[in-house]
């Protein structure tokens, strides 16, 4: 036998297991009887209606490739293709995650620079961190008046935080050598900026980057639910109103898969920026 | 009596000493360097080398006292001024070659990349550092050959006066005895002013003019400047036959041994402390005018 490398090996489990999970849940659902088949007592009590139940992985791969062979079809409002209800909530968190970065690293700079800059923030940052950014939506409709920058504003303020605060350590935490070389070698403040500490702390910064896309693509799923009209969360909690369990699950499954190919592509960013001692 | 290049006036560091007082590290500390010497400073741990270094780097500023370099006083660190740290304080996300550059592009920021990347190979190539080596990580070089670039950044960029701390302090005695013979080599070529601070005896006595000695803290102060008179150029294998070599030797070990410590914690009460110059030279013949003074202390 072909001795199998650890990277085959799992791979071949991960297939086991995945096999055997759908087989199990194919097994489970309990087959519909058909009308024809009842006795007309059974039919009088309604047991000829369709009954709701979760449907086998068999629909559901009927699904995904019926969806995703024709993704970016437009059918109105209420009937768009899953390409289009990805796109959405994509270009959603990406606006709002760069407005978040866009603030959060300058200011992080600025905190992890300034003892002083520090200690005056940190009381505000204390307290708006644990807020749930879905508290902010109703304050957001009523001071924005827009569902769809309610739902950008909600994902800059909870993207804002672990970018800041990992900012502001990793600029914090830059060693102090390193500093010296740069005076030493009389760079002014943006070159020393551009030149020692951002290199010095990126990797810190990328970590907080990182945390925070995975936590903007958990919360656009549910401002969507709330805001409607478009994108993947909005998809999800209309298919649910259309008893449409098939699509829930499948929805469900996209949502894994976009998440995992965000933070894929940042774990390579930090994987870019890192450097050893 | 005019000033030397470097001149150390009346230096004085004082710390809080956490009870409300304060620690005099060391008081009115005078002293100077001349243009293209190589002067090591020797004394124990606490004695303030390292402040002082940081001063004449501008990276720390004493309580009282002022440094002049070439009739301008020192204050801030400057590109005139190259320092070589102990832990190297290399870029870890630049290649030996980026980490010299970067000093070189800093210096001259009207030079061509293609200029800049070649001064820099030339400085490398001088502490053996050549070809693919330069494009290495300082993660994926040895110790000896992380300081080495630390060298050849700071020789890189020709600066008016170069700082060592303690270079070699965290290498083998193999490796160290290589690179002290690369400093010399690089040093006799750029005439640089050195000023360095070391442990270790023979290293001084190997690379210096002069070697300043400092009494142990508090109010330390450089008590004595012996000069080395062995000719240059010196080698670690032949110094040591050298008559003078074992007589300034045994004079360092038994300063610090001994007198750094009963020379301690007496204060200045305002005196400049300028240090005693002391010439030992067994090489005079016995015809010399003063035919007694094989140990000649003479106060300047």
């Amino acid at each position: 036998m072909v001795a199998l490398s650890i990277n085959q090996r799992g791979a071949l489990l991960s297939a086991l297991i995945l096999i055997v999970g759908l087989l199990f849940w194919e097994a489970a659902i309990p087959e519909q009887q058909l009308a024809s088949e009842m006795t007309e007592y059974e039919r009088l009590m309604g047991g000829g209606a369709p009954r709701a139940a979760i449907p086998p992985p068999s629909d559901i791969l009927a699904k995904a490739w019926e969806e995703l062979s024709n993704p970016f079809y437009d059918a109105g409002p209420n009937d768009k293709g899953i390409g289009i209800q990805i796109g959405y909530s994509i270009y959603r968190v990406l606006s709002g995650y760069f407005l978040a970065a866009l603030v959060a690293i300058p200011l992080g700079f600025l905190i992890g620079m300034s003892p002083v800059a520090y200690r005056a923030l940190n009381p505000f940052i204390q307290v708006l961190r644990p807020i749930s950014p879905l508290a902010w939506m109703p304050l957001a409709l009523f001071v924005i008046r827009d569902s769809e920058a309610s739902a950008i504003f909600v994902i800059f303020i909870c993207s804002i935080w672990p970018m800041l605060l990992n900012t502001a350590f990793g600029v914090a935490a830059v060693r102090q050598d390193w500093v010296n070389v740069a005076r030493t070698h009389e760079l002014g403040p943006f070159r020393t900026a551009f030149q020692v500490i951002l290199p010095a702390a990126a990797p810190t910064i990328v970590t907080g980057m990182r945390i925070s896309i995975g936590i903007a693509w958990l919360v656009i799923v549910a401002a969507e639910m709330l805001v409607g009209g478009t994108g993947i969360g909005y998809y999800v909690w209309n298919e649910w109103n259309n008893l449409d369990l098939t699509s829930v699950i499948f929805s469900i499954l996209m949502i894994g898969v976009v998440g995992m190919l965000l933070d894929t592509a940042f774990g390579a960013l930090q994987r870019l920026v890192a450097y050893a001692e | 009596m005019t000033k030397p290049f470097l001149s150390v006036e009346r230096l004085t560091q004082t710390y809080p000493d956490g009870s409300g007082g304060t620690t005099t590290v060391f008081e009115n500390a005078s002293f100077g360097i001349e243009r293209g010497e190589f002067v090591c400073i020797l004394g124990h741990s606490g004695c303030g080398k390292s402040t002082i270094m940081n001063i004449l780097a501008g990276l720390a500023s004493p309580t009282s006292g002022a440094v002049t370099m070439d009739g301008a006083e020192v204050s801030g660190p400057s590109l005139d001024r190259g320092v070589v740290f102990q832990n190297y304080s290399l870029l870890p996300w630049l290649s030996a070659l980026k980490n010299v550059s970067f000093g070189v592009a800093a210096r001259h920021r009207d030079w061509s990349k293609a200029q800049v990347e070649e001064h820099s190979r030339k400085f490398l190539a001088m502490v053996g550092l050549e070809g693919d080596t330069v494009l290495r990580k300082p993660s994926q070089l040895s110790g000896g050959m992380r300081q080495r670039v630390s060298i050849a950044r700071a020789f890189a960029n020709q600066p008016k006066l170069l700082l060592l701390d303690e270079p070699f302090g965290a290498l083998d005695a193999l490796t160290r005895g290589t690179i002290q013979e690369e400093l010399l080599k690089v040093w006799s070529k750029t005439e640089q002013t050195v000023f360095m601070i070391t442990h270790d005896i023979d290293e001084a006595i190997l690379l210096a003019d002069r070697i300043l000695l400092m009494t142990n803290g508090p109010y330390a102060r450089v008590a004595e400047s012996v000069q080395i008179t062995i000719p240059r150029p010196r080698n670690r294998t032949e110094i040591v036959e050298h008559p003078n070599y074992y007589a300034i030797r045994n004079h360092l070990v038994q300063f610090l041994g001994q007198r750094s410590k009963a020379l301690s914690g007496q204060p200045s009460g305002g005196a400049t402390q300028s240090p005693e110059t002391v010439v030992i030279d067994k090489t005079k013949p016995a015809e010399d005018p003063e035919p007694e003074a094989l140990l000649r202390a003479v106060n300047d």
